[in-house]
């Protein structure tokens, strides 16, 4: 490395950044960095956030991403918190020339939390709410013991993915026909899980066969949350919290490569534009063919290919084709352009369904794979099936969909779940554990309906035993 | 500032929870790892293992369970370094063994936690709360165990076991008992004085050593006599029960009780005393007549090893399939006369469940009928019982005297 020495001057390099992103149109949010030691930087990675509760599975990352960073596998430059002002962590060991690509790059990754409309209905204050959130919990595990609470915890984060969004905190599909109370005070970020359980009583007392849900839930916490009956207000909280901090981190996940590709692509302009000396350019191109590099062989490197995609945008819209100006009317140069807008509305799903076109597919040499005998091998390369493959797999994060469909099973309180089976089986033993965490909050027999091996079969768990029937 | 940046550094250390999450996530692997040493003990590679083998242990329950598709059945999109063909293999599955469930593997989704122990990390968590029940002082010729323990300090020793913090503590006493801390010395290679800190100067004759000392802890005269049944009716799963309970049990004595004495007697129609080796290696075959091994047994505590001054626990493993009730009955005399000496005396009848339902007349059906507190038989039907074996033996209440 040319500086291999501890910045002594970041807020030199800090302005000279920021003027730069300006420049470029880049509008972030206001950024606040703090220098820190790396083992905080991977403990905030373990949380997610900084001060969020305590529980094992953030020991258990921490102690990953530590013990990787111990043997040198892996080293995290920096950290950056959606939130207005954005919060960023630089490591205290970066030098002048890290610190300058790391500060880039945190600009491009602030300037698309404030204005992808993915992060919109995010909450810029969760830094303070994590902390208050941990805070009721840490209170909960004195009164009702740390056992209980981590306990119940475990089986919350099992369902933690089991979330959906209901535009503008309206109330979910489950019960379309009540609207909001005119009194209502301002919108609160359980407002639709409260109303859920308001829905639930005045539902249940005129006419007691109206189906719980009316329509499948996707929302499996929610619908816990407003529904369960045996649980302590302490339990329900612990279910919000959990909700509350997934749908924080939900646009991340929605937005990995986009978001990595779009930091990439501006700390690379910034870079360049700073005018390095030769030495320092030569160190960063090293660093920077660090970052965005080629992905494995069965995984992909977000950061890579979300470049190689933006960067493939604004070429095609730089210099369109004969076909493309008289069909469609671009105009040359307009890359830069087309590539705010693509910041403003895309997602992962939608980037690559609208462009991930056949060149890239094979520049890349993307391909499908899957498991043959006892081999993993290389399955399709055809562009299209790649792409929709891609797109496909991150329909719910790459989970299985699975909804509530009755609340009431045997009208005997009973809870069934379907799995939307398009093709890919369940792991079972995982389906079977989870279902014994799902009793544990509904507190009555728990059922789960998928296919296996072209059947249709139900899993239970009745709290004592796990059962599989054939449907 | 003019810019939208601002930068700080702040003492973070009090927000800290990364390392109190990671202790209890090490908790749990722990827990895990003992709820599943019934498992563990029952491995057929620890128990061929000469003893010195480093054992991978996979735990399970620190997967954080999800609905989640299986790994195996799912498809993922991944990159070539160029030109890659369908049928082209970027990947080994994880081999699947029959009935074990998926093993350990390095794929993506799987979330393995792997943990390597030596044996004798295990055997100590195996053997932590085991111990001879109902162990009486007896006999003049007490054992002598040797044990070495730091537990003193001394002003010379070796360089390692140097103990700073009584050298410096012994430094500053001397200091400020010369009240004089006049003229600095010469600091250099062969000083006898080297300033650590302004002030404060050390010397030779104020650094300490921790050293040992030998302490000789008593133990009282035990003797185990380990008994086997080597019979044609012993087949593979009933000679690798018994072998895995000795195997564990041979290391527990061996690891708590250096001092003592185990015979080791083997048996078919007729029962014959060997050496260790012989008795682990695989068996003969032939009849079964037990009450040959009993009355060797008999023999042997009463040539070697009088009640009065021995701690005495026979074990037998068979698979009870026994000549007939005549020898059942004998055995049930000699087994009368034998626990009116013995501080227990084990029994482990080795069915599996399928045989079980069909055998009558079986050696544990005989002796069920003793209902002295020294007597434990136990039924093993399966690899996981060698455990609960364990601590059913060596965990048993003291019995009242």
């Amino acid at each position: 490395m040319a500086t291999a020495q501890v910045d002594t001057h970041p807020e030199k390099t800090m302005e000279e950044v920021w003027e730069v992103a300006r420049g470029f149109g880049l509008d972030p949010f206001p950024t606040h960095f703090e220098v820190v030691p790396a083992t905080m930087v991977y403990e905030f990675g373990a949380y997610g956030i900084p001060g969020r509760f305590s529980h094992w599975t953030h020991g258990k990352a921490y102690y990953q991403m530590k013990t990787m960073y111990d043997y040198g596998l892996s080293k995290i430059y920096e950290l950056v918190i959606n939130a207005n002002p954005s919060q960023a962590f630089l490591l205290d060991t970066n030098d002048a020339l890290e610190n300058k690509m790391v500060m880039a790059h945190v600009l491009g990754h602030t300037d698309f939390f404030k204005n992808n409309l993915h992060f919109a209905p995010t909450n810029r204050r969760m830094p303070e709410s994590v902390s208050v959130n941990a805070d009721r919990i840490a209170r909960y595990e004195f009164e009702h013991g740390t056992l209980a609470v981590e306990r119940f915890l475990d089986a919350a984060l099992s369902l933690k993915e089991h979330i959906a969004l209901h535009p503008d905190n309206e109330l979910p599909a489950t019960s379309p026909s009540i609207r909001p109370d005119a009194e209502e005070s301002a919108p609160s970020p359980y407002l639709d899980v409260l109303r859920m359980g308001e829905l639930a009583v005045e539902d249940e007392e005129p006419e007691r066969a109206a189906k719980v849900p009316a329509v499948p839930e996707h929302d499996i916490l929610a619908f816990l949350i407003a529904h369960t009956r045996d649980l302590e207000d302490w339990q329900r909280d612990i279910l919000a919290v959990v909700r509350e901090e997934m749908l924080y981190f939900l646009p991340q996940m929605r937005t990995k490569i986009i978001n990595e590709g779009w930091a990439s692509l501006w700390h690379y302009r910034i870079m360049e534009a700073l005018d390095l000396p030769a030495a320092e350019y030569a160190a960063f191109s090293r660093m920077h063919a660090g970052v965005v590099s080629p992905g494995a062989r069965m995984r992909l490197n977000p950061y890579y290919l979300g470049f190689k995609v933006l960067e493939d945008i604004e070429r095609r819209w730089d210099n369109p084709t004969a076909e493309e100006r008289e069909k469609l009317g671009r105009q040359p140069g307009g890359g830069r352009a087309k590539l705010f807008d693509v910041r403003e509305t895309e997602s992962d799903q939608s980037l690559l369904r609208k462009y991930l076109t056949e060149q890239l597919v094979r520049d890349l040499d993307l391909y499908t794979y899957q498991l043959v005998d006892d081999e993993w091998q290389v399955a399709e390369t055809d562009w299209r099936v790649v792409r929709d493959s891609l797109v496909a797999g991150m329909d719910n994060f790459g989970l299985p969909v699975i909804v509530v469909e009755d609340g009431d099973y045997r009208h005997n309180r009973e809870l069934y779940l379907a799995h939307r089976y398009e093709g890919v089986e369940l792991d079972v033993r995982y389906a079977e554990k989870t279902l014994q965490y799902l009793f544990q909050i509904w507190n009555r027999s728990v059922h789960l309906e998928t296919v296996i091996e072209d059947r249709k079969v139900r899993f239970s768990f009745d709290g004592r035993r796990n059962s599989k029937t054939v449907i | 500032m003019s810019t939208g940046m601002s930068i700080s550094e702040s003492d973070w250390s009090l927000h800290r929870k990364g390392p109190k999450d990671q202790a209890r996530h090490q908790e749990k692997v722990r827990e895990a790892i003992k709820g599943q040493l019934g498992e563990i003990i029952a491995n057929e590679s620890i128990i061929t293992s000469d003893g010195s083998k480093i054992v991978k242990v996979p735990v399970r329950s620190l997967e954080e369970y999800t609905f989640r598709y299986d790994p195996f059945k799912k498809s993922g999109v991944g990159q070539g370094p160029g030109g890659s063909q369908p049928g082209d293999v970027i990947g080994q599955a994880p081999g699947q063994q029959p009935g074990k469930g998926r093993q350990a593997g390095n794929q993506p989704g799987i979330d393995y936690y792997e943990t390597e122990f030596t044996i004798d990390e295990l055997a100590e968590m195996i053997f932590a709360d085991l111990s001879l029940p109902n162990l009486k002082e007896k006999g003049q010729q007490q054992v002598i165990a040797e044990k070495v323990r730091f537990n003193d300090v001394r002003p010379v020793g070796i360089l390692p076991n140097l103990d700073k913090k009584r050298s410096l503590l012994q430094a500053m006493k001397r200091q400020a008992m010369s009240r004089s801390r006049a003229a600095p010395v010469e600091v250099g290679d062969d000083a006898e004085e080297v300033e650590v800190e302004p002030g404060l100067r050390i010397r030779k004759d104020d650094l300490r050593y921790r050293t040992w000392n030998v302490t000789h802890e008593m133990q009282h005269n035990a003797v185990v006599i380990a008994m086997r049944d080597v019979s044609g009716s012993m087949g593979e799963f009933e000679k690798y029960i018994t072998r895995a309970f000795y195997f564990w049990m041979v290391r527990f004595l061996r690891t708590k009780y250096s001092s003592v004495r185990i015979v080791f007697i083997t048996h078919h129609t007729e029962a014959r005393e060997v050496d260790e080796e012989t008795f682990f290696s695989l068996g003969e075959s032939g009849g079964t007549r037990v009450s040959s091994a009993y009355q060797l047994c008999a023999e042997i505590m009463e040539q070697r090893y009088p009640a009065d001054r021995w701690n005495i626990y026979p074990f037998h493993f068979s698979d009870g399939d026994n000549w007939g009730d005549d020898d059942n009955a004998r055995c049930v005399t000699l087994v009368r006369h034998i626990i009116e000496r013995c501080n227990l005396f084990g029994y482990g009848e080795i069915k599996e469940e399928v045989y079980s339902r069909w055998s009558t007349s079986s050696l544990m059906s005989a002796l069920s009928e003793i209902n002295e507190p020294e007597f434990v038989g136990i039924t093993i039907k399966s690899k996981e019982d060698v455990y609960p074996a364990l601590r059913k033996f060596f965990a048993a209440p003291t019995l009242p005297v």
